[in-house]
């Protein structure tokens, strides 16, 4: 006798999610619910950790953006130092921080969505992936992966390996830059900016076709938050938070992450794991923003380099005002994320304080309290953290963008559902543009070895009065 | 001074009197592994990875404290010796919290290399993940209990050759660790000289320069050597 059983919430690993899609009487989509079920306790089992270990502690949480959780964590550890880091080290953060948005972002691009606009959404899942890529086009995914190859390769040059390099330290930073890695780097930036501009021309060419999705893959008006330059320029690792709302009029500007708890509220509810932030003016849930690519160029006024410049242009041409709204438009805003992090590169590689030794300051426990941020290739990260006189570490909360994205990506499932689903029968295909509509997010759970091509998924469709009516796993 | 001759793993050695197992194969050229022993300080046969066997007696030896006898005939590697060798490498890890990727001294740690030594690629003992507390009191060092494996190097090298006697071995059993100024805070132990020969002894992370990030921890033990040795070798300067 065959007999299922169903292990939920499955905890521990990364990358595991639960739908839920709740229908009302009539049998349409009321709501429904993007549950994260795992745990895993990163801010519980710091307490009492030296504080000068948490940045190498805390890159472990995430193999594809350790890098994100290295600098904010420094970015915290110098300010619990009441340091100011040489100018060399802040440069050469910056330089880490762009290599790892691009390394990212070709990932998201290349490796886990373009399967989905290259090969087709009902197309079999089984070659829908990075190797049906390499099967239908080996040119182009030759290049993306070169491309993340290219940030990942910096990383390594800067902090001596590509995954959790322990480089960046409170007061700066471990070792500058190699005139080998420099040289490396100058002589790969050109098949770099190649490959982004390619894929940009790829992409803005399909969004032609692409209306329906753009149309239902989470598009709805939101508030924005990300980081901005001192005069509103595109922002990645310092500045200030700004929040616009989904015409891209300036809600709130000139915020300091010192203060995130003033205007950031954490809610919680019982059925995820994943917290829900939320702008606290508007309160809980009206108070739904989102971080990320698609945000930051919301947010800011312009980019500050000549070919990203022209292409925010475009996007915001094709958005059609200041803020894009459609979820789906994060693709797009990580392919110019790409070339605005490649340009910045160009200008770092030439600037000699790239290869300066002078980039750790130090000092001992100066502040007991601190808050730091950075914008992760996903969207603003904060590291707070508060110590003990001798700078052991006594509580710890980090606002992770996945978890600022939540409220945003239940939404772009209950909108895409209620568009796909109609009656108790989830239809095939659906659950691929469920996957999308989260993949635009790149959120972190899809992080793990699962997500070539799928993420383990478990849809339940649920009636007016509570009971199951359909079920679909994959995983 | 008389002279013992005998065999290890079957290599004819002649040496003096008094001499330990150890430093009998040391000067054949023999490798035993050891964690607890240090150059120039006390031998206390803690750790017990330098076992051996010698044929005639039949329970194990610990090669750092037994001294040469004539006519002894000594086995260091044995499967058997190599099968609790590992065991013991082990059940250290299973007995503190050993997080190597996020350690100061990952990559620079003698309990790591035993580890890969020995072929150890899991333990088979359950963890014990005791809760053990980390002491940063002292202005330039740290002491973390949960790397500790009790070899007691920094105990002896704080006593034998510092002459400060900060560090002693206090509670039992499993609640052994080790305590500063018969504990109390690192940093308000005025005995200690903050001389840094017990960050210099320790073969793990346990202690470390404060500020010391993943990795960082790199240690000079020539530097010890060179203290314990430089008079009788005639050498002023390093």
């Amino acid at each position: 006798m065959s007999k299922t059983v169903v292990i939920d919430p499955v905890t521990r690993i990364e990358g595991h999610a639960k739908i839920s899609i709740f229908l009302d009487d009539a049998g349409e989509v009321d709501d429904a619910r993007f549950h994260v079920v795992e745990f895993r306790g990163f801010e519980k089992f710091c307490e009492g950790r030296p504080m000068s270990e948490m940045a190498g502690i805390t890159a472990r949480i995430c193999g594809i953006c350790p890098v994100s959780h290295l600098l904010a964590s420094a970015k915290t550890g110098d300010k619990i130092l009441a340091v100011k880091i040489p100018p060399a080290a802040d440069k050469l953060r910056r330089m880490m921080n762009l290599a790892q948005i691009t390394q990212s972002h070709a990932l998201s691009f290349f490796h886990l969505s373009s399967p989905d606009f290259l090969l087709g959404w009902d197309s079999d899942p089984a070659t829908r992936n990075v190797f049906g890529l390499i099967a239908a086009d080996a040119e182009l995914a030759r290049k993306g992966i070169r491309l993340r190859q290219f940030g990942q390769q910096i990383i390594e040059w800067l902090g001596a390996r590509k995954i959790h390099a322990a480089w960046a330290v409170p007061g700066g930073v471990r070792s500058p830059l190699s005139e080998e890695g420099r040289t490396w780097i100058r002589d790969r930036l050109p098949e770099s900016r190649n490959t982004i501009e390619i894929a940009l021309n790829l992409f803005k060419a399909m969004l032609d076709n692409l209306t329906t999705e753009v149309q239902a893959f989470g598009n709805f008006p939101s508030l924005y938050m990300g980081l901005v330059g001192k005069n509103g320029e595109w922002e990645h690792y310092d500045g200030h938070l700004r929040f616009v709302d989904s015409q891209g009029n300036v809600v709130a500007d000139g915020l300091k992450e010192d203060n995130y708890k003033d205007f950031i509220g954490e809610a919680v509810e019982t059925w995820s794991y994943l917290k829900f932030p939320y702008y606290k003016d508007l309160g809980y849930p009206d108070g739904i923003y989102r971080v990320g690519p698609l945000a930051r160029l919301n947010v800011c006024d312009y980019i500050g380099t000549p070919a990203a410049d022209k292409e925010l242009l475009e996007f915001r041409d094709r958005a059609g005002g200041k803020a894009a709204n459609s979820s789906f438009f994060y693709h797009y805003a990580r392919l110019v994320e790409i070339l605005a992090a490649i340009e910045k590169i160009e200008q770092l590689v030439e600037d000699p304080d790239v290869v300066s030794s002078r980039v750790r300051a130090d000092a001992g426990v100066n502040n007991l309290e601190a808050v730091g941020v950075s914008e992760a290739p996903r969207g603003t990260l904060f590291h707070h953290y508060q110590v003990d006189e001798n700078g052991l570490i006594q509580k710890v909360n980090l606002i992770i963008a996945t978890g600022q994205n939540n409220l945003a990506m239940n939404k772009t499932v209950a909108q895409i559902a209620k568009h796909y689903i109609h009656g108790n029968e989830i239809p095939e295909g659906m659950l691929n543009r469920v996957e999308a509509g989260i993949r635009a997010f790149d959120p972190c759970l899809s992080c793990s070895t699962h997500a070539v091509g799928q993420m383990p998924l478990h849809i339940e469709l649920i009636a007016a009065d509570g009971t199951v009516v359909n079920e679909v796993y994959r995983q | 001074m008389s002279v013992k001759t005998l065999k290890i793993d079957g290599k004819e050695i002649a040496i003096e009197e008094g001499a330990t197992l150890l430093q009998a194969a040391k000067e054949a050229g023999i490798r035993i592994p050891t964690l607890c022993h240090l150059d120039g300080i006390t031998d206390i046969g803690a750790c017990r990875l330098c076992l051996v066997e010698i044929a005639g007696i039949n329970r194990l030896l610990p090669a750092c404290v037994t001294e040469v006898s004539e006519g002894m005939d000594v086995q260091t590697n044995t499967p058997k010796l190599k099968e609790y060798r590992k065991m013991i490498i082990e059940m250290l890890f299973a007995e503190g919290n050993h997080v190597c990727a996020v350690c100061v001294a990952n990559g620079n740690c003698e309990l790591q290399d035993l580890a890969i030594e020995m072929g150890m690629d899991h333990s088979r003992f359950p963890y014990r993940f005791p809760e053990r507390d980390v002491d940063v009191s002292h202005d330039e060092f740290g002491i973390d209990h949960n790397r500790c494996v009790l070899c007691t190097r920094c105990v002896r090298v704080c006593d034998e050759i510092e002459g400060a006697h900060v560090w002693d071995v206090g509670f039992r059993g499993a609640a052994a660790k080790v305590i500063t100024g018969l504990n109390q805070p690192w940093g308000t132990v005025d005995a200690c000289t903050s001389c840094g020969k017990c960050v210099e002894a320790c073969p793990t992370g346990a202690i470390f320069r404060k500020g010391a990030t993943v990795g960082e921890m790199d240690r000079d033990r020539s530097k010890l050597d060179f203290i314990v040795t430089a008079r009788e070798l005639k050498q002023w300067t390093r």
